[in-house]
């Protein structure tokens, strides 16, 4: 029961940072541009179709994920340069629905490039295998590479942000746009960078996440709705927010999956207690959101409405 | 302008308006006979379809174009009013008028609470908490096994009307939902040029002022939204009749998606635009799907199109093309 309890939690912050990654794009986009991009998750998907293929075609994980990377982050500067662009000054509809379009497009090119099945990505030979965690457990050590990848660059993104120039722009873009703009700062070019980097991070995760996944059409919109999600409690902006809100999404999320019928034993029976907790567990998410909300209505580390 | 010109103007308009909405339902009563003539009875289904799109269409520019507030999660009521279908005739209760009672019930109860929790918000925010009580309701439909989950539920025939199986026929059905569409808009029209409709629309333009005169917004906007929800579990209730099916698909954000398209493709704040949106989007999608399986892609690239072409949608356009014969016709 314990190991069990440790492993669930693992994956729990296994996705969490995955979460990290999407969210941390989507909140500083929303935060300096008041840019609400449902086609983010897009970029998720599109991540881990390029590391597929770039993987099968240079026939070695590590040059097909740097190369992702990049390819990730092209992709991303063309829909800024393009269309974002555009949509900057118009209302959140206009946004949504244009996004929405985009959605649309990407998913059915990328049904016509790659075909309906899902694709899988062989995992690195040095990363294949698991070890034994704290004594009791066997981990995969794909696993917990995510998990360090992406706590090295949570920290890295929290630097850049908290102890650089760029980052106090970044700050203060996500907090008074119109005042960074005033003080004689280009927020547009600010803000391509910032696009272009969101961009490469959600790329990054649906690459890395490919080995572990089915790499499918759709597969980012589970994700951007969790992303979401997270932003939404975390506080739209803040980046440290979004950090403790993925972690605490991811857990939440897979400890009710699989924890969520033997909690509920102790008060129904086994076959009850199995039904309400498949039926509770997808839903826990929300639920937790509307909490945090019915206290704090812009999120845990939100400004004030 | 001076004010009689103005008010000549808005005048000419609603009377353009009423036009309109005459022209259409005229077009819509004359359907089924059109398309039993050219030999496509099967049309009356696919027409049938796109009135109770209509129908969902008009319910969400009441909460949107009237009331402001984007909501991502409307398709969930669609669900709510398909699933109280579903369940009732499982349990024996086939009659039309219990169902469309039941699903009322679901999505007004649910809009009250989840309502309450999202208006404490303001836009973004809103329409994410929307897009993730949508999805709430979607997982909640996905896991419940006993009606098919995933894969949904077919159903056994269609909903009865006071004991009579009435509905079987796909021409009886599409003038239910024609009557059904008739009796929402003029409901809708009747309710957004009345006091409450007002200072719902008054709250949409200015927040402070409304609160400042001393009306309380959210009581209004909470009763709006909970309104807009009941007519969509109605056109959910006609969808299930409609497909025969009921399934979780009905309420995903794709869904909710797609009807906000279709309002602000018709234009947003019209009622009438809702409908012609819903006629559009639907023949659009019937057309494409003809032609490739990737026809979402075409739509795609439509939707992108209008929205940085023609923001004010086809009202707009139609508007702009009478506005111009008026203003030529002028002496």
């Amino acid at each position: 029961m314990t190991s069990l309890f440790f492993l669930q939690l693992l994956n729990g912050i296994q996705l969490g940072v995955l979460l990290f990654l999407v969210a941390a794009g989507l909140t500083l986009i929303f935060g300096i541009m008041d840019f609400i991009n449902i086609a983010h998750g897009a970029l998720y998907m599109v991540g881990a179709y390029l590391a597929a293929t770039l993987v099968a075609v240079t026939g070695n994980f590590w040059i097909g994920l740097m190369l992702a990377m990049p390819a990730a982050l092209l992709f991303g500067l063309v829909l800024e340069v393009t269309l974002f662009s555009r949509l900057y000054h118009r209302s959140h509809l206009d946004q949504v629905l244009a996004t929405f379009g985009l959605v649309m497009i990407v998913n059915e090119s990328v049904r016509l490039i790659w075909g309906a099945s899902p694709l899988s990505v062989p995992m690195p030979d040095a990363l294949s295998g698991s070890v034994p965690l704290f004594g009791m457990i066997q981990y995969p050590v794909y696993r917990i590479a995510i998990i360090l990848v992406g706590f090295a660059i949570a920290i890295g993104l929290a630097t850049l942000i908290n102890r650089t120039r760029a980052g106090m722009l970044l700050r203060a873009g996500a907090s008074n746009s119109a005042m960074v703009s005033a003080l004689g700062f280009n927020i547009k070019r600010l803000f391509t960078v910032v696009f272009a980097l969101g961009a490469m991070l959600a790329g990054f995760a649906g690459a890395i996440v490919a080995p572990v996944l089915s790499v499918h059409p759709g597969m980012g919109e589970s994700m951007l709705i969790l992303a979401f999600v997270v932003i939404v409690i975390g506080g739209i902006g803040s980046i440290r927010g979004a950090f403790l809100a993925a972690l605490l999404v991811g857990v939440v999320d897979t400890l009710g999956r699989s924890f969520g019928p033997v909690l509920l034993q102790w008060v129904l029976t086994p076959s009850a207690a199995s039904t309400t907790g498949r039926m509770l567990a997808p839903m826990l998410v929300y639920l937790l959101m509307a909490l945090v909300l019915t206290v704090r209505p812009t999120g845990l580390f939100g400004r004030k409405a | 302008m001076s004010v009689a010109a103005t008010l000549s103007m808005s005048r000419g308009r609603l009377a353009s308006r009423t036009g309109a909405a005459w022209m259409i339902f005229a077009l819509l009563a004359v359907t089924p006979a059109v398309v039993t003539l050219a030999g496509d009875p099967y049309l009356t289904l696919t027409f049938s379809r796109i009135l109770i799109f209509a129908i969902a269409a008009i319910s969400l520019d009441l909460v949107m174009g009237y009331g402001g507030l984007v909501t991502l999660g409307h398709a969930a009521n669609i669900g709510f009013g398909a699933y109280a279908v579903a369940v009732l005739s499982r349990h024996g209760i086939t009659d039309l008028g219990l169902q469309m009672l039941g699903a009322i019930v679901l999505a007004g109860g649910f809009a009250a609470v989840t309502g309450a929790i999202a208006l404490r918000t303001r836009a973004v925010y809103f329409i994410m908490i929307t897009l993730a009580f949508g999805q709430m309701a979607y997982f909640f439909f996905v896991s419940l096994s006993a009606y098919g989950g995933d894969d949904g539920v077919a159903l056994s025939g269609r909903s009865t009307i006071f004991g009579s199986a009435l509905l079987e026929s796909d021409v009886v059905f599409y003038y239910v939902a024609l009557a059904l569409l008739g009796l929402v808009y003029l409901f809708s029209l009747r309710l957004v040029s009345s006091r409450f409709g007002r200072v719902l629309t008054g709250t949409r333009e200015d927040r402070l002022r409304m609160q400042a005169i001393g009306f309380r917004p959210f009581g209004y906007q909470l009763l709006g939204f909970a309104i807009a929800s009941c007519i969509a579990a109605i056109a959910g209730v006609l969808l299930a009749n409609q497909t025969e099916f009921v399934s979780p698909a009905y309420m995903s954000w794709h869904r909710s998606g797609e009807l906000l398209v279709m309002v602000v493709l018709g234009g947003m704040g019209t009622l009438l635009g809702g409908v012609a949106g819903a006629i559009v989007v639907l023949l659009l999608e019937e057309g494409l799907s003809t032609f490739s399986s990737h026809w979402l892609l075409g739509l795609g690239v439509v939707l992108l199109a209008v929205v940085l072409f023609s923001p004010s949608g086809l009202a707009g356009l139609a508007q702009r093309l009478v506005g111009r014969g008026e203003r030529e016709g002028r002496p």
